[in-house]
Protein backbone atom coordinates (compact mmCIF):
# COMPACT_ATOMS: atom_id res chain seq x y z
CA UNK A 1 0.00 0.00 0.00
CA UNK A 2 1.19 3.50 -0.85
CA UNK A 3 -0.17 6.42 1.15
CA UNK A 4 0.22 9.94 -0.16
CA UNK A 5 -0.84 12.46 2.46
CA UNK A 6 -1.44 16.22 2.28
CA UNK A 7 1.10 16.75 -0.45
CA UNK A 8 1.76 20.38 -1.30
CA UNK A 9 4.27 21.65 -3.78
CA UNK A 10 5.18 25.12 -5.01
CA UNK A 11 7.70 26.19 -7.61
CA UNK A 12 9.63 29.37 -6.93
CA UNK A 13 8.79 32.03 -9.49
CA UNK A 14 9.80 35.61 -10.26
CA UNK A 15 6.65 36.94 -8.63
CA UNK A 16 6.73 34.63 -5.63
CA UNK A 17 6.12 30.89 -5.51
CA UNK A 18 3.35 29.24 -7.54
CA UNK A 19 1.57 26.45 -5.75
CA UNK A 20 0.98 23.60 -8.18
CA UNK A 21 -0.30 20.91 -5.82
CA UNK A 22 -2.14 21.46 -2.57
CA UNK A 23 -3.39 18.91 -0.04
CA UNK A 24 -3.12 16.03 -2.45
CA UNK A 25 -4.30 12.82 -0.79
CA UNK A 26 -4.33 9.37 -2.32
CA UNK A 27 -4.03 5.83 -1.06
CA UNK A 28 -3.20 3.11 -3.54
CA UNK A 29 -3.78 -0.52 -2.58
CA UNK A 30 -1.22 -3.16 -3.42
CA UNK A 31 -1.82 -4.51 -6.92
CA UNK A 32 -4.23 -1.71 -7.75
CA UNK A 33 -4.28 0.09 -11.10
CA UNK A 34 -5.02 3.77 -10.51
CA UNK A 35 -5.24 6.39 -13.24
CA UNK A 36 -4.86 10.12 -12.66
CA UNK A 37 -6.49 12.30 -15.29
CA UNK A 38 -6.22 16.04 -15.66
CA UNK A 39 -5.78 18.80 -18.18
CA UNK A 40 -2.32 19.44 -19.49
CA UNK A 41 -0.29 21.71 -17.24
CA UNK A 42 -2.35 20.88 -14.15
CA UNK A 43 0.52 19.16 -12.36
CA UNK A 44 0.33 15.47 -13.25
CA UNK A 45 4.01 15.07 -14.07
CA UNK A 46 4.92 17.14 -11.04
CA UNK A 47 2.89 14.77 -8.88
CA UNK A 48 4.83 11.76 -10.15
CA UNK A 49 8.13 13.59 -9.65
CA UNK A 50 7.23 14.30 -6.04
CA UNK A 51 6.20 10.70 -5.39
CA UNK A 52 9.43 9.44 -6.98
CA UNK A 53 11.41 11.77 -4.74
CA UNK A 54 12.81 13.85 -7.61
CA UNK A 55 11.28 17.02 -6.19
CA UNK A 56 10.93 17.72 -2.50
CA UNK A 57 7.41 18.77 -1.51
CA UNK A 58 6.78 21.74 0.79
CA UNK A 59 4.71 19.48 2.98
CA UNK A 60 3.13 16.06 3.05
CA UNK A 61 4.48 12.55 2.81
CA UNK A 62 4.66 9.51 0.58
CA UNK A 63 4.92 6.23 2.43
CA UNK A 64 5.13 2.69 1.09
CA UNK A 65 4.28 -0.03 3.60
CA UNK A 66 6.73 -2.39 1.96
CA UNK A 67 9.78 -0.65 3.32
CA UNK A 68 13.20 -0.81 1.70
CA UNK A 69 14.09 -4.17 0.17
CA UNK A 70 17.56 -5.04 -1.13
CA UNK A 71 17.82 -5.48 -4.88
CA UNK A 72 14.72 -3.41 -5.59
CA UNK A 73 13.75 0.22 -5.97
CA UNK A 74 10.56 1.54 -4.40
CA UNK A 75 9.50 3.62 -7.41
CA UNK A 76 10.02 3.41 -11.13
CA UNK A 77 8.95 5.78 -13.88
CA UNK A 78 7.98 5.42 -17.49
CA UNK A 79 7.98 8.73 -19.34
CA UNK A 80 6.08 9.89 -22.40
CA UNK A 81 9.25 9.76 -24.46
CA UNK A 82 11.00 6.43 -24.08
CA UNK A 83 14.15 8.14 -22.77
CA UNK A 84 16.49 5.50 -24.01
CA UNK A 85 20.20 6.02 -23.47
CA UNK A 86 21.19 5.81 -27.14
CA UNK A 87 24.74 4.63 -26.37
CA UNK A 88 23.52 1.52 -24.55
CA UNK A 89 22.16 -1.57 -26.18
CA UNK A 90 18.58 -2.47 -25.32
CA UNK A 91 19.49 -4.90 -22.55
CA UNK A 92 21.91 -2.39 -20.99
CA UNK A 93 19.16 0.21 -21.02
CA UNK A 94 17.01 -2.19 -19.05
CA UNK A 95 19.88 -2.79 -16.62
CA UNK A 96 20.19 0.95 -15.97
CA UNK A 97 18.04 0.94 -12.83
CA UNK A 98 19.63 -2.27 -11.53
CA UNK A 99 23.08 -0.72 -11.41
CA UNK A 100 24.09 0.56 -8.02
CA UNK A 101 21.95 -2.02 -6.20
CA UNK A 102 24.95 -4.25 -5.50
CA UNK A 103 23.69 -7.06 -7.71
CA UNK A 104 26.08 -9.52 -9.37
CA UNK A 105 26.49 -9.04 -13.11
CA UNK A 106 24.73 -12.28 -14.04
CA UNK A 107 21.78 -11.43 -11.81
CA UNK A 108 21.40 -8.01 -13.45
CA UNK A 109 21.48 -9.57 -16.89
CA UNK A 110 18.98 -12.24 -15.91
CA UNK A 111 16.52 -9.73 -14.48
CA UNK A 112 16.88 -7.45 -17.50
CA UNK A 113 16.24 -10.32 -19.89
CA UNK A 114 13.24 -11.46 -17.83
CA UNK A 115 11.80 -7.97 -17.99
CA UNK A 116 12.40 -7.84 -21.74
CA UNK A 117 10.68 -11.19 -22.09
CA UNK A 118 7.64 -9.76 -20.25
CA UNK A 119 7.28 -7.07 -22.91
CA UNK A 120 8.04 -9.54 -25.71
CA UNK A 121 11.37 -8.05 -26.74
CA UNK A 122 13.89 -10.57 -25.49
CA UNK A 123 15.08 -11.13 -29.06
CA UNK A 124 15.90 -7.42 -29.39
CA UNK A 125 18.24 -7.37 -26.35
CA UNK A 126 21.36 -6.69 -28.41
CA UNK A 127 19.91 -3.99 -30.63
CA UNK A 128 20.66 -0.30 -30.32
CA UNK A 129 17.65 1.83 -29.36
CA UNK A 130 17.64 3.61 -32.73
CA UNK A 131 17.02 0.25 -34.38
CA UNK A 132 13.62 -0.09 -32.67
CA UNK A 133 10.24 1.38 -33.51
CA UNK A 134 8.61 3.94 -31.21
CA UNK A 135 6.31 1.31 -29.76
CA UNK A 136 9.21 -1.07 -29.14
CA UNK A 137 11.22 1.63 -27.41
CA UNK A 138 8.30 2.34 -25.12
CA UNK A 139 8.11 -1.37 -24.31
CA UNK A 140 11.80 -1.27 -23.41
CA UNK A 141 11.08 1.71 -21.13
CA UNK A 142 8.40 -0.39 -19.42
CA UNK A 143 10.82 -3.29 -19.10
CA UNK A 144 13.43 -0.96 -17.56
CA UNK A 145 10.88 0.10 -14.95
CA UNK A 146 9.72 -3.46 -14.26
CA UNK A 147 13.29 -4.72 -13.90
CA UNK A 148 13.79 -2.87 -10.61
CA UNK A 149 10.66 -4.60 -9.25
CA UNK A 150 9.16 -1.38 -7.87
CA UNK A 151 6.49 -1.15 -5.16
CA UNK A 152 4.83 1.42 -7.41
CA UNK A 153 5.15 1.64 -11.16
CA UNK A 154 4.42 5.17 -12.32
CA UNK A 155 3.66 5.99 -15.92
CA UNK A 156 3.48 9.55 -17.24
CA UNK A 157 1.31 9.60 -20.39
CA UNK A 158 3.38 6.65 -21.62
CA UNK A 159 1.41 6.12 -24.82
CA UNK A 160 0.77 9.78 -25.63
CA UNK A 161 3.40 9.97 -28.36
CA UNK A 162 2.37 6.77 -30.16
CA UNK A 163 0.05 6.32 -33.14
CA UNK A 164 -3.51 5.16 -32.37
CA UNK A 165 -3.01 1.52 -33.35
CA UNK A 166 0.24 1.08 -31.45
CA UNK A 167 -1.32 2.85 -28.48
CA UNK A 168 -4.23 0.40 -28.32
CA UNK A 169 -1.88 -2.57 -28.62
CA UNK A 170 0.30 -1.27 -25.80
CA UNK A 171 -2.72 -0.52 -23.61
CA UNK A 172 -3.84 -4.12 -23.90
CA UNK A 173 -0.32 -5.38 -23.31
CA UNK A 174 -0.06 -3.24 -20.21
CA UNK A 175 -3.25 -4.64 -18.70
CA UNK A 176 -1.99 -8.13 -19.46
CA UNK A 177 1.37 -7.33 -17.90
CA UNK A 178 -0.28 -5.90 -14.83
CA UNK A 179 -2.44 -8.99 -14.38
CA UNK A 180 0.56 -11.29 -14.74
CA UNK A 181 2.91 -9.37 -12.45
CA UNK A 182 0.47 -8.01 -9.88
CA UNK A 183 2.30 -4.66 -9.89
CA UNK A 184 0.76 -1.56 -8.37
CA UNK A 185 0.39 1.04 -11.12
CA UNK A 186 -0.18 4.78 -11.04
CA UNK A 187 -0.96 5.81 -14.59
CA UNK A 188 -1.14 9.48 -15.58
CA UNK A 189 -2.97 10.60 -18.71
CA UNK A 190 -5.02 13.45 -20.12
CA UNK A 191 -7.06 10.90 -22.10
CA UNK A 192 -10.13 10.08 -19.99
CA UNK A 193 -11.17 7.17 -22.22
CA UNK A 194 -7.75 5.62 -21.81
CA UNK A 195 -7.94 6.01 -18.02
CA UNK A 196 -11.38 4.42 -17.83
CA UNK A 197 -10.37 1.58 -20.13
CA UNK A 198 -7.25 0.70 -18.15
CA UNK A 199 -7.76 1.48 -14.48
CA UNK A 200 -9.64 0.14 -11.47
CA UNK A 201 -10.02 3.67 -10.20
CA UNK A 202 -9.82 7.05 -11.93
CA UNK A 203 -8.71 10.08 -9.97
CA UNK A 204 -9.46 13.54 -11.32
CA UNK A 205 -6.69 16.05 -10.71
CA UNK A 206 -7.92 19.59 -11.27
CA UNK A 207 -7.97 23.13 -9.94
CA UNK A 208 -5.23 25.60 -9.37
CA UNK A 209 -3.55 24.65 -7.14
CA UNK A 210 -4.50 21.12 -8.08
CA UNK A 211 -5.86 18.42 -5.82
CA UNK A 212 -7.97 15.28 -6.04
CA UNK A 213 -11.43 16.45 -7.21
CA UNK A 214 -13.13 13.10 -7.67
CA UNK A 215 -12.52 9.37 -7.63
CA UNK A 216 -14.47 6.86 -9.70
CA UNK A 217 -14.29 3.10 -9.38
CA UNK A 218 -14.44 1.38 -12.72
CA UNK A 219 -16.17 -1.90 -12.01
CA UNK A 220 -16.40 -3.15 -15.59
CA UNK A 221 -15.03 -6.70 -15.53
CA UNK A 222 -11.95 -7.61 -17.50
CA UNK A 223 -11.24 -8.28 -20.29
CA UNK A 224 -12.93 -5.01 -21.16
CA UNK A 225 -14.41 -3.77 -24.38
CA UNK A 226 -13.54 -0.29 -25.57
CA UNK A 227 -17.21 0.51 -26.17
CA UNK A 228 -18.47 -0.72 -22.78
CA UNK A 229 -21.56 1.37 -21.89
CA UNK A 230 -20.86 1.67 -18.16
CA UNK A 231 -17.29 2.77 -18.77
CA UNK A 232 -18.50 5.34 -21.28
CA UNK A 233 -20.91 6.75 -18.74
CA UNK A 234 -18.12 7.03 -16.18
CA UNK A 235 -15.90 8.77 -18.75
CA UNK A 236 -18.69 11.20 -19.63
CA UNK A 237 -19.23 12.07 -15.98
CA UNK A 238 -15.51 12.75 -15.44
CA UNK A 239 -15.41 14.84 -18.60
CA UNK A 240 -18.30 17.00 -17.31
CA UNK A 241 -16.60 17.57 -13.98
CA UNK A 242 -13.32 18.39 -15.69
CA UNK A 243 -14.93 20.92 -18.02
CA UNK A 244 -16.46 22.66 -14.97
CA UNK A 245 -12.96 23.11 -13.59
CA UNK A 246 -11.61 24.26 -16.91
CA UNK A 247 -14.39 26.88 -17.19
CA UNK A 248 -13.79 28.05 -13.64
CA UNK A 249 -10.14 28.31 -14.35
CA UNK A 250 -10.64 30.04 -17.71
CA UNK A 251 -8.33 32.97 -18.05
CA UNK A 252 -5.43 31.32 -16.27
CA UNK B 1 22.54 12.70 -57.88
CA UNK B 2 23.78 9.09 -58.12
CA UNK B 3 26.53 8.20 -55.69
CA UNK B 4 29.85 7.63 -57.49
CA UNK B 5 31.25 4.16 -56.91
CA UNK B 6 33.98 3.55 -54.32
CA UNK B 7 36.63 2.79 -56.94
CA UNK B 8 35.78 5.88 -58.94
CA UNK B 9 36.15 8.05 -55.85
CA UNK B 10 39.50 6.45 -55.04
CA UNK B 11 40.64 6.98 -58.60
CA UNK B 12 39.68 10.65 -58.45
CA UNK B 13 41.57 11.10 -55.19
CA UNK B 14 44.69 9.58 -56.75
CA UNK B 15 44.30 11.69 -59.87
CA UNK B 16 44.09 14.76 -57.63
CA UNK B 17 47.34 13.90 -55.85
CA UNK B 18 49.06 13.12 -59.16
CA UNK B 19 47.93 16.41 -60.70
CA UNK B 20 49.14 18.28 -57.64
CA UNK B 21 52.60 16.61 -57.78
CA UNK B 22 52.82 17.24 -61.52
CA UNK B 23 52.03 20.91 -61.17
CA UNK B 24 54.55 21.19 -58.36
CA UNK B 25 57.19 19.43 -60.47
CA UNK B 26 56.39 21.63 -63.47
CA UNK B 27 56.79 24.97 -61.73
CA UNK B 28 60.57 24.71 -61.04
CA UNK B 29 61.10 22.61 -64.20
CA UNK B 30 59.81 25.37 -66.45
CA UNK B 31 61.95 27.81 -64.54
CA UNK B 32 58.98 29.70 -63.16
CA UNK B 33 60.60 29.52 -59.72
CA UNK B 34 64.18 28.69 -58.88
CA UNK B 35 64.55 25.12 -57.53
CA UNK B 36 66.23 26.48 -54.41
CA UNK B 37 63.02 28.34 -53.58
CA UNK B 38 60.75 25.42 -54.47
CA UNK B 39 62.47 22.02 -54.65
CA UNK B 40 60.72 19.66 -57.10
CA UNK B 41 59.05 16.61 -55.56
CA UNK B 42 61.36 14.30 -57.54
CA UNK B 43 64.26 15.57 -55.40
CA UNK B 44 62.56 14.74 -52.13
CA UNK B 45 63.08 10.92 -51.85
CA UNK B 46 66.84 11.31 -52.12
CA UNK B 47 66.92 14.05 -49.49
CA UNK B 48 64.73 11.94 -47.26
CA UNK B 49 67.14 9.02 -47.57
CA UNK B 50 70.08 11.22 -46.64
CA UNK B 51 68.24 12.48 -43.56
CA UNK B 52 67.42 8.91 -42.53
CA UNK B 53 70.99 7.70 -43.03
CA UNK B 54 72.51 10.52 -41.03
CA UNK B 55 70.13 9.65 -38.20
CA UNK B 56 68.77 13.20 -38.11
CA UNK B 57 65.33 12.07 -39.15
CA UNK B 58 64.91 9.48 -36.35
CA UNK B 59 66.16 11.84 -33.70
CA UNK B 60 63.93 14.67 -34.81
CA UNK B 61 60.83 12.54 -35.26
CA UNK B 62 61.23 10.71 -31.95
CA UNK B 63 61.80 13.83 -29.96
CA UNK B 64 58.94 15.71 -31.65
CA UNK B 65 56.61 12.77 -31.17
CA UNK B 66 57.53 12.80 -27.51
CA UNK B 67 56.67 16.48 -27.19
CA UNK B 68 53.54 15.99 -29.23
CA UNK B 69 52.17 13.04 -27.30
CA UNK B 70 52.94 14.45 -23.87
CA UNK B 71 51.60 17.88 -24.71
CA UNK B 72 48.54 16.44 -26.37
CA UNK B 73 47.83 14.08 -23.51
CA UNK B 74 48.27 16.63 -20.74
CA UNK B 75 46.50 19.45 -22.57
CA UNK B 76 43.58 17.27 -23.62
CA UNK B 77 43.23 15.65 -20.23
CA UNK B 78 43.34 18.92 -18.31
CA UNK B 79 41.07 20.64 -20.81
CA UNK B 80 38.45 17.89 -20.78
CA UNK B 81 38.61 17.39 -17.01
CA UNK B 82 38.25 21.08 -16.15
CA UNK B 83 35.69 21.61 -18.90
CA UNK B 84 33.55 18.77 -17.56
CA UNK B 85 33.82 20.06 -14.00
CA UNK B 86 32.90 23.60 -15.02
CA UNK B 87 30.05 22.18 -17.09
CA UNK B 88 28.68 20.27 -14.12
CA UNK B 89 28.96 23.03 -11.57
CA UNK B 90 27.29 26.34 -12.18
CA UNK B 91 29.29 28.00 -9.41
CA UNK B 92 32.60 26.69 -10.74
CA UNK B 93 31.70 28.04 -14.15
CA UNK B 94 30.86 31.45 -12.69
CA UNK B 95 33.98 31.37 -10.52
CA UNK B 96 36.25 30.74 -13.49
CA UNK B 97 34.37 32.73 -16.11
CA UNK B 98 36.52 35.88 -15.98
CA UNK B 99 39.82 34.04 -15.60
CA UNK B 100 38.85 32.07 -18.69
CA UNK B 101 37.83 35.18 -20.57
CA UNK B 102 41.20 36.82 -19.86
CA UNK B 103 43.46 33.84 -20.53
CA UNK B 104 41.69 32.39 -23.53
CA UNK B 105 42.62 35.01 -26.17
CA UNK B 106 46.34 34.75 -25.38
CA UNK B 107 47.79 32.59 -28.17
CA UNK B 108 49.96 29.64 -27.18
CA UNK B 109 53.01 31.27 -28.78
CA UNK B 110 52.73 34.29 -26.51
CA UNK B 111 53.69 31.94 -23.69
CA UNK B 112 57.08 31.20 -25.24
CA UNK B 113 58.97 33.75 -23.11
CA UNK B 114 57.48 32.32 -19.94
CA UNK B 115 58.06 28.77 -21.13
CA UNK B 116 61.76 29.57 -21.54
CA UNK B 117 62.03 31.43 -18.26
CA UNK B 118 60.28 28.65 -16.33
CA UNK B 119 61.65 25.57 -18.07
CA UNK B 120 64.67 26.77 -20.05
CA UNK B 121 65.19 25.52 -23.60
CA UNK B 122 64.04 22.01 -22.67
CA UNK B 123 61.44 19.49 -23.83
CA UNK B 124 59.29 20.62 -20.90
CA UNK B 125 59.10 24.10 -22.41
CA UNK B 126 57.95 22.68 -25.74
CA UNK B 127 55.41 20.46 -24.00
CA UNK B 128 54.12 23.44 -22.06
CA UNK B 129 53.49 25.39 -25.28
CA UNK B 130 51.63 22.43 -26.75
CA UNK B 131 49.57 21.98 -23.61
CA UNK B 132 48.47 25.61 -23.80
CA UNK B 133 47.69 25.13 -27.48
CA UNK B 134 45.28 22.24 -27.00
CA UNK B 135 43.92 23.04 -23.55
CA UNK B 136 41.37 25.66 -24.55
CA UNK B 137 39.97 23.71 -27.48
CA UNK B 138 39.23 20.80 -25.19
CA UNK B 139 38.08 22.94 -22.29
CA UNK B 140 35.41 24.64 -24.37
CA UNK B 141 34.42 21.48 -26.21
CA UNK B 142 33.89 19.64 -22.91
CA UNK B 143 32.16 22.57 -21.22
CA UNK B 144 29.72 22.97 -24.10
CA UNK B 145 29.17 19.23 -24.38
CA UNK B 146 28.33 18.80 -20.72
CA UNK B 147 26.03 21.81 -20.66
CA UNK B 148 24.18 20.48 -23.69
CA UNK B 149 23.39 17.11 -22.11
CA UNK B 150 19.66 16.48 -22.32
CA UNK B 151 18.10 17.41 -18.94
CA UNK B 152 15.61 14.59 -19.43
CA UNK B 153 18.42 12.05 -19.30
CA UNK B 154 19.70 13.57 -16.06
CA UNK B 155 16.20 13.24 -14.68
CA UNK B 156 16.16 9.64 -15.84
CA UNK B 157 19.33 9.01 -13.85
CA UNK B 158 17.68 10.53 -10.78
CA UNK B 159 14.53 8.48 -11.30
CA UNK B 160 16.50 5.25 -11.45
CA UNK B 161 18.60 5.88 -8.39
CA UNK B 162 21.75 7.43 -9.84
CA UNK B 163 21.55 10.56 -7.74
CA UNK B 164 25.13 11.52 -6.87
CA UNK B 165 27.30 13.63 -9.17
CA UNK B 166 29.79 10.81 -9.73
CA UNK B 167 27.09 8.32 -10.72
CA UNK B 168 25.52 10.91 -13.02
CA UNK B 169 28.91 11.72 -14.54
CA UNK B 170 29.69 8.15 -15.51
CA UNK B 171 26.18 6.88 -16.26
CA UNK B 172 24.90 9.81 -18.31
CA UNK B 173 26.99 12.96 -18.63
CA UNK B 174 30.20 11.51 -20.03
CA UNK B 175 28.61 9.02 -22.45
CA UNK B 176 26.21 11.70 -23.65
CA UNK B 177 29.11 14.11 -24.29
CA UNK B 178 31.48 11.69 -25.98
CA UNK B 179 30.67 12.89 -29.47
CA UNK B 180 31.41 16.64 -29.04
CA UNK B 181 34.36 15.93 -26.72
CA UNK B 182 35.81 13.68 -29.42
CA UNK B 183 35.39 16.50 -31.93
CA UNK B 184 37.41 18.75 -29.61
CA UNK B 185 40.10 16.12 -29.11
CA UNK B 186 40.40 15.73 -32.86
CA UNK B 187 40.81 19.45 -33.45
CA UNK B 188 43.52 19.28 -30.79
CA UNK B 189 45.37 16.56 -32.73
CA UNK B 190 45.92 19.03 -35.56
CA UNK B 191 46.45 22.07 -33.39
CA UNK B 192 49.15 20.25 -31.42
CA UNK B 193 51.33 19.75 -34.53
CA UNK B 194 51.32 23.48 -35.15
CA UNK B 195 52.31 23.99 -31.55
CA UNK B 196 55.10 21.38 -31.91
CA UNK B 197 56.73 23.29 -34.74
CA UNK B 198 56.29 26.63 -33.03
CA UNK B 199 57.61 25.31 -29.73
CA UNK B 200 60.72 23.80 -31.34
CA UNK B 201 61.55 26.87 -33.39
CA UNK B 202 63.20 28.42 -30.36
CA UNK B 203 65.70 25.60 -30.11
CA UNK B 204 64.22 22.53 -28.46
CA UNK B 205 65.41 19.59 -30.62
CA UNK B 206 62.84 18.11 -32.97
CA UNK B 207 61.24 18.56 -36.37
CA UNK B 208 60.71 22.27 -35.93
CA UNK B 209 64.29 22.91 -34.99
CA UNK B 210 65.59 20.78 -37.87
CA UNK B 211 63.39 22.73 -40.28
CA UNK B 212 64.69 25.98 -38.88
CA UNK B 213 68.34 24.88 -39.34
CA UNK B 214 67.62 23.73 -42.88
CA UNK B 215 65.88 26.93 -43.88
CA UNK B 216 68.73 29.08 -42.61
CA UNK B 217 70.99 27.07 -44.99
CA UNK B 218 68.38 27.46 -47.76
CA UNK B 219 68.12 23.64 -47.79
CA UNK B 220 64.49 23.83 -48.81
CA UNK B 221 64.40 20.16 -49.83
CA UNK B 222 65.05 19.23 -46.19
CA UNK B 223 62.28 21.57 -45.09
CA UNK B 224 59.92 19.81 -47.46
CA UNK B 225 60.98 16.38 -46.12
CA UNK B 226 59.91 17.40 -42.64
CA UNK B 227 56.72 19.04 -43.86
CA UNK B 228 55.78 15.75 -45.49
CA UNK B 229 56.89 13.79 -42.43
CA UNK B 230 54.56 15.87 -40.29
CA UNK B 231 51.69 15.52 -42.73
CA UNK B 232 52.10 11.74 -42.78
CA UNK B 233 52.39 11.48 -38.99
CA UNK B 234 49.28 13.61 -38.63
CA UNK B 235 47.47 11.47 -41.19
CA UNK B 236 48.32 8.27 -39.32
CA UNK B 237 47.37 9.67 -35.93
CA UNK B 238 44.17 11.25 -37.18
CA UNK B 239 42.95 8.15 -38.98
CA UNK B 240 43.74 5.99 -35.95
CA UNK B 241 41.78 8.43 -33.85
CA UNK B 242 38.83 8.34 -36.24
CA UNK B 243 38.83 4.54 -36.13
CA UNK B 244 38.75 4.56 -32.32
CA UNK B 245 36.07 7.25 -32.31
CA UNK B 246 33.84 5.38 -34.72
CA UNK B 247 34.13 2.32 -32.53
CA UNK B 248 33.13 4.34 -29.45
CA UNK B 249 30.26 5.97 -31.31
CA UNK B 250 28.99 2.88 -33.07
CA UNK B 251 25.64 3.30 -31.32
CA UNK B 252 24.98 6.20 -33.68
CA UNK B 253 23.03 5.30 -36.76
N1 LIG C 1 10.68 22.96 -12.78
C1 LIG C 1 9.60 23.77 -12.81
N2 LIG C 1 9.72 25.06 -12.40
C2 LIG C 1 8.65 25.88 -12.40
N3 LIG C 1 7.43 25.52 -12.79
C3 LIG C 1 7.24 24.25 -13.20
C4 LIG C 1 8.31 23.31 -13.23
N4 LIG C 1 7.83 22.13 -13.68
C5 LIG C 1 6.52 22.33 -13.94
N5 LIG C 1 6.16 23.60 -13.64
C6 LIG C 1 4.81 24.14 -13.74
O1 LIG C 1 3.95 23.34 -12.98
C7 LIG C 1 2.72 23.17 -13.64
C8 LIG C 1 2.42 21.70 -13.80
O2 LIG C 1 3.32 21.12 -14.74
P1 LIG C 1 3.26 19.57 -15.10
O3 LIG C 1 3.30 18.79 -13.82
O4 LIG C 1 4.31 19.30 -16.09
O5 LIG C 1 1.82 19.45 -15.76
P2 LIG C 1 1.18 18.19 -16.53
O6 LIG C 1 2.11 17.05 -16.44
O7 LIG C 1 -0.12 17.96 -15.83
O8 LIG C 1 0.94 18.65 -17.94
C9 LIG C 1 2.82 23.91 -14.97
O9 LIG C 1 2.17 25.14 -14.83
C10 LIG C 1 4.30 24.08 -15.17
O10 LIG C 1 4.55 25.28 -15.86
MG1 LIG D 1 3.12 16.05 -18.00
Amino acid sequence: MISIKDLSLAFPGERGPTTVLQDFDLTIGRGEFVAVVGASGVGKSTLLRVIAGLVRPQSGSVVSDQGPTPGRRPYALVFQDSRMLPWRRVVKNVEFGLEGLGLPKAEKRRRALDALALVGLKDKADRWPHQLSGGQRQRVAIARALAVDPDLLMMDEPFGALDAITRQTLQDELVDLWQRTGKTILFVTHDIDEAVYLADRVVLLAGSPAGVRSEDQVTTPRPRRRDDAQARATAAAIRDRLSDYVEQGAGI
Amino acid sequence: MPKPSQSKRLLLAFAGVAAFLLLWEAVPWFGLVRPILLPPPSAIPETFWREVQSGAWHTAVLSSLGHYLWGLFLGSFLGVALGVLAGMSRSLEDFTSWVVRLLRPIPGLAWVPFAIIWFGVTPSAAIFIIVVGVFWINFFAALGAVQAVDRDLIELADAFGHRGPVAKLFKVILPASVSPIMAGLRTGLGQAWMAVVAAELFGVPGLGQRMMQASSLLATDIVVVYMITMAVLYGIIDSTFVAVRDRLLRWKA
